[in-house]
């Protein structure tokens, strides 16, 4: 049977990612660096603070990976989380392995730890920037049915790479955020079809967020993070004014807020209400050669 | 703590297990729980519970001696966090624990 890489537990993503039985864990369960705040509130910690860091191979390359649990508080990123992220950048810095793979699925900061959970997210931020500069290869895989939102979709922004499925999401505001702010006139959460088709991966893919379209498939997203190994992007001015151009150009197309099925159009998306129904191979396949990110060796 | 119970058990005979890695199943998740279970130097299997969950300590107890007799399992040190799991997914969990464990011992 085919499994959903959605539906898989962040372990069970990790493990099926890297080079079987790879993974050696840092700060494993046992060791018990839990969230020193969940507690005070009434509410159990994680023996891991929803995230699993450490090394690991890939094809054969050494990599520094993590993979964030999204049935654990949504994935939120907390003071502990948040520092076993910063650490094994830091690592990385130290260390140079070929990679950083992040596998994310969270909703951002992690509301309970406020404060602490919104340093730690612009601290993982700020090391995974030091990461990228310092010419290691940083790859986000975007898998989990929570999708990658808030804090989290920023850090992953700040990427070499990112790989997405057509049902995973990425987006700063969720949907019931947009709505409780600004009415469901504004955006209905529980239309799901709208949901994806403004946040999904099709989507990202189509104007030019994601590098890289696979399905929902274990194999794909593996097959997707070795080929990102030798995607590395330097930031350079040019780069970022380019990046710059590229936005604006979407922005002045996207000037009336229009409906993801208009902006596709506009971009040049040939037939695109057909889009939510085909698979991802026909999706990469139409997108518009002025919306592809800056050239990568990897997509 | 408000909110939470901590409840603490230990069962007495069995065997102990051929030596194993700390093992972690579960996910701590609304009706789910996290089950860590590593070696202990003590002959008899201790469970430790951090439960959002108050006042279903009887029920722990008795899912809890179902497990032990099942499995007859010495040596061991369990760690839960539940946040208000069924007692059939609490002992599908504990099995599952221990089907992980027999699965990782060469």
């Amino acid at each position: 049977m085919k499994r959903s890489f959605a539906e898989m537990s962040a372990r069970e993503r990790l493990a099926a990612v890297v080079d079987a039985g790879s993974f050696h864990e840092w700060l494993p369960p046992a060791a018990r660096v839990m969230s020193p705040h969940l507690a005070q509130l009434g509410v159990p910690a994680a023996f891991d603070d929803g995230v699993a860091i450490g090394r690991a191979l890939l094809a054969g390359r050494a990599a520094f990976v993590a993979t964030q649990e999204g049935q654990f508080m949504g994935g939120g990123v907390g003071e502990v989380h948040g520092a076993k992220l910063v650490g094994l950048l830091r690592r990385a810095l130290r260390d140079r392995p070929d990679a950083v793979v992040l596998l994310a699925e969270s909703g951002g900061v992690r509301l309970h730890e406020a404060n602490a959970g919104l340093i730690a997210v612009s601290e993982v931020m700020r090391a995974l920037l030091d990461v990228r500069a310092a010419g290691i290869a940083t790859i986000v895989l975007i898998g989990g049915t929570n999708g990658c939102f808030g804090g989290m979709g920023i850090i992953a922004r700040c990427a070499d790479t990112i790989v997405m499925s057509d049902i995973a999401r990425h987006a700063m505001s969720g949907p019931e955020v947009i709505e409780s702010a600004h009415g469901a006139g504004e955006f209905d959460s529980r239309d799901r079809a709208l949901v994806w088709r403004t946040t999904g991966g099709k989507h990202r893919w189509l104007s030019g967020d994601c590098d890289m379209l696979v399905e929902d498939d274990p194999q794909a997203f593996r097959d997707a993070a070795i080929a990102a190994l030798d995607g590395h992007r330097p930031m350079t001015l040019a780069a970022l004014q380019q990046e710059s151009a590229l936005l604006q150009r979407r922005a002045d197309l996207d000037g009336d807020n229009a409906d993801a099925f208009e902006l596709w159009s506009r971009l040049g998306v040939a037939d695109a209400r057909s889009v939510p129904d085909l698979d991802a191979d026909a999706v990469r396949a139409r997108r518009p050669a002025a919306m592809a990110p800056l050239a990568t060796g990897a997509a | 703590m408000a909110g939470m119970e901590t409840l603490s058990f230990t069962f007495d005979g069995g065997a102990a297990l051929a030596p194993f890695a700390p093992t972690l199943v579960g996910v701590v998740a609304s009706g789910n729980l996290e089950v860590l279970v590593e070696p202990a130097a003590s002959t008899g299997c201790r469970i430790d519970i951090d439960t959002s969950a108050r006042g279903f300590g009887g029920i722990w107890e008795a899912v809890l001696r179902d497990f032990h007799a099942r499995h007859r399992a010495a040596g061991i040190s369990v760690s839960i966090h539940d946040m208000g799991a069924t007692p059939a997914v609490v002992s599908l969990r504990l099995d599952q624990a221990m089907a992980a464990i027999q699965g990782a011992t060469p």
